[in-house]
């Protein structure tokens, strides 16, 4: 290999295992002197875990990791940051109300007997962004500038704290316009040409094609190779990031003999016409039917988990118009979607789901309690009655009812919510990701409800990373790509190469 | 299969358990060290004994406490009960003796039974006033997205000022029997007091277990997240419980210048918030919210006030006394400390493999 004194960074053999996850399993990972280095995976992939123990945050359970032909064993971040590995977060963590100057040189001010030498620094200040072709004024607030120049204003920190060698942007594109994201790219070539290695994960396809040099995509915590990346289609990043190759693509089967999408005789329950809400999902028209469901394909941050969120009021669109039932839907909030007849089961169960030291029971009714109002209360006897009959249904394995819900498997928590949400009696419900991190058991139970609960009469939306399992719940797919619906598929169009490519842009 | 615990062991795990042995520590204290503590006696009908002092003294903060519980099982915490209190006390005073104290105490001779507006008025004016306190708090915690610590103190620090606007920078006193009898009466031989506790307790229990109040409080104080995104109007119940707060505060103001038959403003309920956190900590809700307990709460108040009386009458200094407070209290939380609990369970069973 001609490349081989480039190389800068070499992690060979990681291993790290968290209670009940192999979150990295024996992943070699390598890094040049001068290029971008995109690394991909879905949630779950490994990449963070990855990065915390580059950064020393993790320790890794096996592994070795060598900095410069020297083996090294990072203790801490501020050890990593010795070494010259330098970290720029998702979440900016400068101060937004000191001046860009004091943000870049905290803690390092420019002396003049015993004082801050303010004329110095903000010299300095104007010297270091100036490397990277910034021109800005550093006496202002570091927040009245843009999210973009703070992103920038933070690789800068880093970069001149240490002498840094390893650069690390986590998604730092995610809220950034278009230009924003243009002027990011050319501080990264500029640190590029200065031989800075950039590691750079971000869920945006396009953005890695623009900007990469070679890509390594992780899968389920083990790696699933690395690859220049002019010789990787979009096609086949994506089915490598979802896990499924292109001959196993053609050989699925397409004989899904269920209600065709077309022929819908009634009026659409829920219709959206040019809906969207800035900086989430661009406008987009939809109609959902009686008795369907529809399945959300699309990375994350495509935008499925955003359309969710408006279609049940969580987020307000500032776009279009919302009908259910033929009647313009005004007030958009979750009590009002319920009232509706709309639920929707969050992506992140954690945060968003459960309630985590309430009883299952409690935990069950809570939804359809919001909705009746705090004054008709359910007699204790009524609620343990409606928990008992979905703990029976959905087959939730708890010892009682009274048990905190946080003593439950996540499979058995995700039913509690599904339970929460048909208590309701629901005419749409929305699953954002219902089997994320779930048992195998649990999955095809869950697909199994729902198909159930769309022969009812009921309208489904199925949202998942897994296309597979998107494929064999949905009657029709609306794929998601970047904040953008691109298109609907039905029928014979609903298969996992059409799907990818439609994902991939190609 | 909830049924095969036992009684006791349902009794220890419930949330009432560790404060009734705080108490019980210091009424045995009490029993050994204090002469004639537990002596109950009637004089003209009423019960007399360090006792019944404990519960006529702690009633205001019994009902602070209260109110606080449902606060802070909200994740949030409310600083201004001290000066609501004097706003109640300030405003009840105040249309009672409209003179600003000044007309009345010119002259020598007590003025007896005199009352500018009707008590039923009177009561009410103070209350709506303090539950107008709550609301104010409760805006800007739900509305504004203001900390609650910070949102609170707002009113902490102002609220004085707003209880000496209504009483003119005077401390006002009052000559009306009927009103005495709030902080001072007997109702069947029992201080009147005790009924007031009674009735906020059970208002209350009503309204948090009879109601979804409870199970919505508790919610929001856990996940705010995922109440909202069940429906739960997560703005509202915070609103609701600081106007709880409120009126609570406004009845332990009645109470209190019931019983000095005056109001400071400078002085009425000087430290009562903390006292209420402070029963409410011992109680063992917790600040970060969630499950909460109504009763473990009063007896986290009866705790304070006990270990208060219980300083007077063996005569520690009241110099001292803050002291004495400060680290029974700190045992007390050190108990309910897990990580504590496990060093002292390691140190426990080390000596018991040595001997």
């Amino acid at each position: 290999m001609a490349d081989s004194d480039q190389v800068i960074l070499t992690m060979k053999g990681i291993s790290r295992a968290f209670p009940g996850v192999q979150a990295l399993q024996d992943v070699d990972f390598n890094l040049r002197r001068g290029e971008i280095h995109a690394l991909m995976g879905e949630n779950g992939a490994g990449k963070s875990t990855l990065i915390k123990v580059l950064t020393g945050v993790e320790a890794p359970d096996t592994g070795v990791i060598t900095l410069e032909d020297k083996e090294v064993q990072v203790r801490s971040p501020q050890h990593a940051q010795e070494l010259g590995i330098s970290t720029v977060y998702q979440e900016i963590n400068l101060c937004p109300n000191l001046t860009v100057a004091e943000n870049i040189l905290i803690g390092r001010e420019p002396r003049r007997t015993g004082r801050i030498d303010w004329k110095r620094m903000n010299a300095q200040a104007v010297d270091i962004l100036e490397r990277v072709d910034i021109g800005i004024d550093v006496t202002q607030t570091l927040g009245s500038y843009s999210v973009a120049i703070q992103q920038m204003v933070a690789i800068v920190r880093a970069l001149d704290v240490a002498s840094t060698k390893i650069l690390i942007l986590d998604e730092p594109t995610s809220s950034l316009d278009t230009y924003e994201t243009d002027q990011l790219f050319s501080v990264m070539r500029k640190l590029k040409g200065q031989g800075t290695a950039i590691i750079f994960i971000t869920h945006f396809i396009d953005q890695v094609y623009e900007i990469s040099d070679r890509i390594t995509i992780l899968r389920n915590g083990k790696l699933v190779g690395d690859y220049d990346t002019n010789s990787l289609t979009h096609l086949e990043l994506v089915s490598n990031m979802l896990g499924r190759t292109l001959v196993e693509l053609d050989s699925v089967s397409k004989s899904r003999s269920k209600l065709v999408a077309d022929g819908h005789t009634s009026d659409p329950v829920m219709q959206a016409r040019q809906l969207g809400s800035t900086g989430a999902i661009d406008p987009f028209d939809l109609d959902l039917y009686e008795g369907e469901v529809v399945g959300f394909a699309g990375l994350l941050g495509s935008g499925r988990t955003e359309i969710a969120n408006l279609l049940f009021g969580v987020d307000k669109p500032d776009h279009g118009t919302l009908a259910y039932n033929g009647k313009a839907v005004k007030k958009f909030s979750p009590l009002s979607s319920i009232e509706r007849g709309v639920a929707l089961s969050p992506e992140d169960r954690k945060a968003a789901g459960i309630v985590d030291e309430l009883s299952v029971r409690e935990n069950i009714v809570l939804a359809m309690q919001a909705n009746r109002g705090w004054l008709r209360y359910l007699s204790s006897a009524k609620q343990t009655e409606i928990a008992d009959k979905y703990i029976k249904m959905l087959n939730i394995v708890t010892p009682s009812p009274e048990q905190p819900v946080k003593n439950l498997s996540g499979g058995n928590q995700q039913k509690v919510i599904l339970a929460r949400w048909l208590a309701t009696n629901p005419q749409v419900l929305i699953l954002d990701e219902p089997t994320r991190g779930i048992d195998v058991g649990a999955k095809t139970e869950i697909q199994k409800l729902v198909v159930s609960l769309a022969e009812e009469g009921k309208t489904c939306i199925f949202i998942s990373s897994e296309l597979e399992e998107v494929l064999r719940t949905s009657d029709r797919i609306v794929v998601l790509r970047d904040q953008e619906k691109i298109t609907e598929l039905t029928g014979d169009e609903m298969n996992e190469t059409l799907i990818m490519q439609t994902i991939a842009g190609s | 299969m909830a049924q095969s615990k036992s009684f006791w062991k349902r009794f220890v795990d419930s949330q009432i358990f560790w404060p009734l042995v705080a108490l019980g520590l210091i009424m045995l204290f009490n029993a050994f060290f204090t002469p004639n503590f537990f002596k109950l006696e009637i004089k003209d009908g009423h019960l007399f004994g360090s006792l019944i002092d404990i519960i006529n003294r702690g009633a205001p903060l019994m009902i602070l406490a209260i109110g606080m519980t449902m606060v802070i099982a909200t994740e949030g915490v409310d600083l201004s009960v001290g000066a609501v209190v004097a706003i109640s006390a300030a405003v009840a005073t105040v249309l009672i003796n409209p003179a600003l104290g000044q007309q009345l105490i010119a002259s020598d001779k007590l003025v007896e039974n005199v009352t500018a507006t009707p008590l039923p008025v009177v009561i009410l004016a103070a209350l709506l006033v303090s539950a107008l306190c709550g609301l104010w708090n409760g805006l800007l915690v739900s509305r504004g997205n203001i900390q609650p610590m910070v949102a609170t103190l707002v009113l902490m620090v102002a609220g004085r000022g707003i209880a000496q606007l209504i009483t003119g920078g005077q401390i006002i006193t009052v000559y009306f029997t009927p009103y005495f009898f709030i902080g001072n009466g007997y109702l069947a031989g029992v201080p009147f007091t005790l009924f007031l506790v009674a009735v906020v307790g059970i208002f209350t229990w009503l309204l948090t277990r009879k109601t979804a109040v409870g199970m919505f409080v508790e919610s929001v104080g856990i996940n705010v997240k995922s109440s909202f995104y069940s429906g739960v109007n997560e703005k509202n119940i915070k609103l609701l419980v600081y106007v709880i707060s409120g009126v609570c505060a406004g009845i332990a103001g009645l109470i209190v210048s019931s019983n000095v038959k005056s109001a400071d403003a400078n002085n009425a309920g000087l430290g009562f918030e903390l006292d209420a956190i402070l029963a409410v900590v011992i109680g063992g809700t917790l600040m970060t919210g969630g499950r909460f307990s109504l009763a473990a709460s009063v007896i986290g108040a009866l705790v304070i006030q006990s270990m208060t009386t219980t300083m007077y009458a063996i005569g520690v200094p009241a110099m001292a006394a803050q002291a004495v407070k400060a680290v029974v209290v700190m045992v007390v939380i050190l108990l309910y400390s897990e990580q504590f609990r496990n060093v002292a369970n390691r140190v426990f069973t080390r000596k018991e493999v040595r001997s």
